[in-house]
């Protein structure tokens, strides 16, 4: 402490601020320049497939019972052999999320016994109307593999019979 | 000599020259402290508009004249459409008198780079200055709103209390260049700026501007979290504009006043006196005679623009002070301490005039930052003070 302080501490003030100027700044150019977002970030939905390209879906609707906005609609058909969508016995023939209720909590993601319904990293949601924030199967969907994994497809008869497969404890 | 029409002609065109280098450093001043302040606080600031963010002013211009102007219903419709205007005029007239360069011969006739030569230039400025607060008072007493109220009421006592002090600083230099007419105080300062004769007078004056021009940290009028805007809290569209400009103005005006009273107006820095930097120069090329007159604008514009980031520098730096502070501030330390600097330049002055001595000229700045000091010492007196007494 010193006579001067009054005048010195003003001074340091005016100092520390300067020395910011000669800083790099920290903003994000962002339309162009993007953020990678965190591991566990919950961004719009995805739909997930198997590695052979059948749906993980199975239109259990536990993730619409789970969801506490409300948001998700689920309608189940029955697959067949002749046009199989997923292992077992029913796929989601109607999935929609109406991205206007959704709070991206990540619930439907626990719900889920399959792994079916996964928050991705995509954040940059914007509609002109409500009707286009109801976002269908086919957006949500992630894309084949491979061309010629389509669904739904002809399968032999008594191979996916089993509709939850075998699953380890979820990494992350 | 008023019929003569190429005078008008002059003036005219002098005038237009004036209000547009007015309008676009209004413009491009809202730029420029955006840009800064983002630097200070580690962002980018306004980058998108144009190269570098440059035509953000236009966009803002823009956006503004097509917002809905409100008037409230309980509003004086008669001040409340006429207070931007008062607020905004004086701003603009008062660059009339500052000189911006030396003078240059067109068509056989010699043009100054001035408006109003008037010979009591300093004296102008001064009532200018103080007329510009009655735009601030009608606006917060029209709008019918106790914040815009309390905001005006602020704005007036904060002028009245600073203006004391700006003028005890202005009588410091008039002193110095025995002159009230800039040209002459500019013209005094070709060796030596007064700022190196008067440091402390120049810091006075500056503090001084601040709280007229309420800026950070005298900004009170307009403190946000107390009055959400002060003054100008019902003001949209155009009419907030017209405040806005103002207060911008005002601070590109008056920094042009402080470089010209105590940073040697529009003349070059006092070691480049005798070179080829010196607005005096004269080129002779064969028989054409060009003198350095272009360097005069150059000169005033550097030194505004330094001005004008050490006001932007303590806007970032400092928070706003409390409003009792404020006019302690101003009427126990800066009133007494520009009264005791005037004394001390006026009696440095007339003591090296009489015994013919360049000593006691040179006991001016010593003397004047001993008062400084002692002034310091004293508010680290009176706040350990306090801070005994709170413990």
């Amino acid at each position: 402490m010193s006579v001067l302080d009054p005048f010195v501490e003003l001074l340091r003030g005016l100092g520390t601020t300067f020395k910011m100027m000669l800083e790099k700044p920290v903003t994000y150019q962002y339309p162009e320049q993007k953020r990678e977002v965190r591991p566990r970030f919950r961004g719009r939905h995805v739909l997930k497939r198997y590695e052979d390209g059948l749906e993980k879906c199975i239109g259990c609707s536990l993730c619409a019972a789970a969801c506490p906005a409300d948001a998700i609609f689920v309608e189940a058909s029955e697959n067949t052999d002749e046009k199989r969508f997923s292992p077992g016995e029913r796929y989601a023939s109607t999935y929609e999320i109406n991205m206007l209720r959704c709070i991206y909590c990540g619930y439907c993601e626990d719900a889920c016994p399959t792994e079916a319904i996964v928050l991705g990293d995509n954040y940059e949601l914007s509609f002109y109307d409500r009707r286009s924030a109801i976002y269908t199967k086919e957006s949500l969907l992630e894309p084949v593999p491979t061309v010629d994994m389509t669904t739904p497809r002809k399968v032999e008869a008594g191979v996916f019979t089993r509709s939850v497969p075998e699953m380890k404890d979820p990494q992350d | 000599m008023l019929s003569d029409w190429t005078l008008w002609l002059e003036w005219f065109i002098k005038s237009v020259i004036v209000i547009l280098a007015l309008l676009t450093g209004f413009a491009y001043l809202t730029w420029y402290e955006r840009r800064a302040l983002a630097r200070i606080q580690a962002r980018i600031g306004p980058n998108r508009a144009g190269p570098q963010g440059l035509l953000q002013p236009i966009a803002d211009a823009v956006k503004l004249i097509f917002k809905e102007e409100l008037t409230p219903a309980k509003a004086d419709k008669v001040l409340f459409f006429w207070a931007p205007v008062v607020t905004m005029v004086p701003s603009i007239i008062l660059a009339a008198v500052i000189p911006w360069g030396t003078s240059f011969t067109m068509f056989g006739r010699e043009i100054q780079l001035h408006l109003a030569d008037i010979n009591v230039g300093v004296l102008y400025v001064m009532s200018i200055a103080s007329i510009a607060v009655y735009g601030i008072v009608l606006a917060g007493w029209s709008s019918n709103n106790k914040y815009a109220m309390l905001g005006g009421l602020r704005s007036s006592a904060q002028m009245i209390s600073y203006e004391l002090t700006l003028g005890l600083s202005f009588v410091t230099s008039i002193i110095l260049a025995n002159s009230m007419r800039l040209r002459d105080i500019v013209d005094a300062q070709a060796g030596m700026w007064f700022a190196v004769v008067q440091p402390v007078g120049a810091l006075i004056f500056w503090i001084a501007t601040l709280a007229e021009v309420n800026r950070a940290p005298f900004d009170m009028p307009e403190a946000e979290q107390e009055l959400t805007a002060g003054y100008h809290s019902e003001y949209s569209g155009m009419k907030f504009a017209l405040f806005f400009m103002a207060e911008y103005q005002k601070m590109i005006v008056i920094c042009m006043i402080a470089a010209t009273l105590y940073f040697g107006g529009y003349r070059e820095f006092g070691f480049l006196k005798d070179t080829i930097f010196s607005v005096d120069y004269t080129w002779a090329l064969g028989s054409w005679q060009i003198t350095n007159w272009f360097l005069g604008p150059i000169y005033l514009f550097l030194k505004v623009v330094v001005l004008l980031f050490g006001m932007i520098w303590v806007r970032a730096s400092w928070p706003r002070v409390r409003y009792d502070r404020l006019m302690a501030f101003g009427w126990k330390i800066l009133l007494p301490l520009s009264l005791a600097i005037a004394f001390i330049t006026a009696a440095g002055i007339l003591l090296s005039d009489l015994y013919d001595n360049r000593l006691y000229f040179w006991a001016i700045p010593v003397l004047s930052i001993l008062a400084g000091l002692f002034t310091v010492a004293m508010i680290y007196r009176e706040l350990r003070r306090k801070a005994y007494e709170r413990a």
